[in-house]
């Protein structure tokens, strides 16, 4: 179903479906998280993918209000590339562990660490959390920076000056 | 009208429960799914639902713009706050165990505020680009 | 094939993927490419996220009763990843909406006539 709703988005010349079938596309990826065990994770692409992703691409529509032209130069070429690509992934893919095979590394090497001696060491239950804020919190302050960084930039690119006129660019 | 008035009513019904369920999500967070980014993007949802419904001005009022962009700067210097609390006392940078009489206590207060910093930026991030999004749509006639 | 169904999973990404690439070099409006990149994005998540899994256990939460755990370390990357993907998009938003107050138009080869033929950007 995800792969109909991709192409359809693909297919779509009017932007307004393709975000609402996008925002679809987003629920449907939380529900496929949860089904595979990562409830954090699925509950964080449901609100931002489906919530705030829609709402901004939404808003985006509105200020910049078009249909999407017909393209003028044909599309075979990027259409040869991506399935190439598709094909030498798939290729890769091959050599990679079977779908949940416990004796892959990734289950071997420091994950049962972080299952066993969690609750030991930092009294937080929900093991993504104590990683994410305690065994591997230098790379979430990266992140919060990187969010705000995110949002000074589109204050700055956005900003307007409240005497501006409408004509002027900066 | 009559979409307009239902919208209204069902929004003012159920915001307040979604703000508890943000707020839920980010304190329950150690014991079950959620945490800081979670509360903070359901959190910004619903005000920006709240803006949608009742129109910009109203949700001005409700939180002003000063706030907002206090909010984006103010979570990560909470979170870079804890980290050279850590220091202060005694471990190395963003170390918890040293900042209560016990290293998993510590290890609770710091998983605590460094969640909070996290949900308090992502909120106000979410909204701010929100408000940058609409308010230009307004000055901007075509 | 029991390498087909062992990867099952692989192939549905590869599949979201090279549609999300498609959209993304495919299509020439600007906003199609971010809606392309962010399917992209998601593929990605479903590439980390699927290996972890362990047929028959539940949530990285521990609690009393379950004796395996799915492996949280994918989860954590994810998570940040995915906030680190809005973030993205929302300024590459930012920047469209700049580029069609400056070109009049957010079609990729409107722009690029723009560009080559230099008068003065419709406004």
């Amino acid at each position: 179903m995800m792969a109909a709703l991709v192409l359809a988005v693909a297919v779509q010349r009017n932007l307004f479906s393709a975000v609402i079938l996008t925002g679809i596309y987003s629920f449907l990826m939380a529900s496929v998280l949860v089904a595979l065990d990562a409830v954090d994770v699925a509950m964080t692409e449901a609100s931002v993918g489906a919530g705030i992703s829609t709402v901004l691409l939404l808003g985006a529509l509105y200020l910049v209000r078009g249909e999407e032209a017909r393209p003028i130069r044909g599309a075979f070429l990027p259409l040869l590339v991506s399935i190439g690509v598709g094909a030498a992934l798939v290729y890769g893919t091959l050599g990679l562990p079977a779908f949940s095979d416990p004796n892959a590394p990734i289950h071997t090497h420091v994950a049962p660490r972080y299952l066993n001696e969690s609750v030991r060491e930092t009294g937080v239950p929900n093991v993504v959390t104590a990683v994410l804020a305690s065994y591997r919190g230098y790379d979430t302050l990266g992140e919060t920076t990187v969010v705000f960084t995110a949002g000074a930039g589109v204050v700055a690119l956005l900003r307007r000056r409240r005497d501006a006129k409408r004509k002027d660019p900066q | 009208m009559r979409g307009d008035l239902i919208l209204r009513v069902v929004a003012k019904l159920f915001i307040p429960f979604v703000l508890l369920f943000a707020l839920y999500v980010q304190f329950h967070g150690e014991l079950g799914p959620g945490g800081g980014f979670q509360a903070g993007v359901i959190a910004a949802a619903t005000l920006i639902l709240y803006a949608i419904v009742f129109g910009r001005e109203a949700a001005r009022r409700l939180v002003p713009d000063g706030l907002v962009e206090a909010m984006m700067a103010a979570g990560v210097l909470i979170y870079a706050g804890v980290g050279i609390l850590g220091l202060l006392l005694g471990g190395n940078y963003l170390d918890y165990f040293v900042l209560d009489h016990d290293p998993v206590h510590g290890q609770e207060r710091g998983i605590f505020w460094v969640e909070v910093g996290v949900a308090v930026t992502v909120s106000g991030v979410m909204l701010k680009i929100f408000a940058m999004f609409a308010d230009r749509g307004r000055d901007h006639d075509a | 094939m029991s390498a087909f169904g062992g990867h099952y999973s692989y192939f549905v990404t590869v599949l979201l993927m090279v549609a999300g690439l498609y959209v993304t070099i495919a299509r020439g409006n600007l906003v199609k490419k971010l809606i392309g990149l962010s399917i992209f994005q998601t593929s990605v998540y479903l590439l980390y996220i699927a290996p972890g899994k362990l047929i028959g256990a539940t949530a990285p939460i521990v609690a009393k009763g379950y004796a395996s755990y799915s492996n949280p370390l994918p989860h954590v990357l994810i998570l940040t990843a995915i906030v680190v993907g809005v973030a993205t998009i929302a300024l590459g938003l930012a920047l469209v909406v700049r580029i069609r107050e400056g070109y009049g138009t957010i079609e990729e080869d409107q722009i690029l006539e723009q560009d080559r033929a230099p008068d003065e950007p419709a406004k």
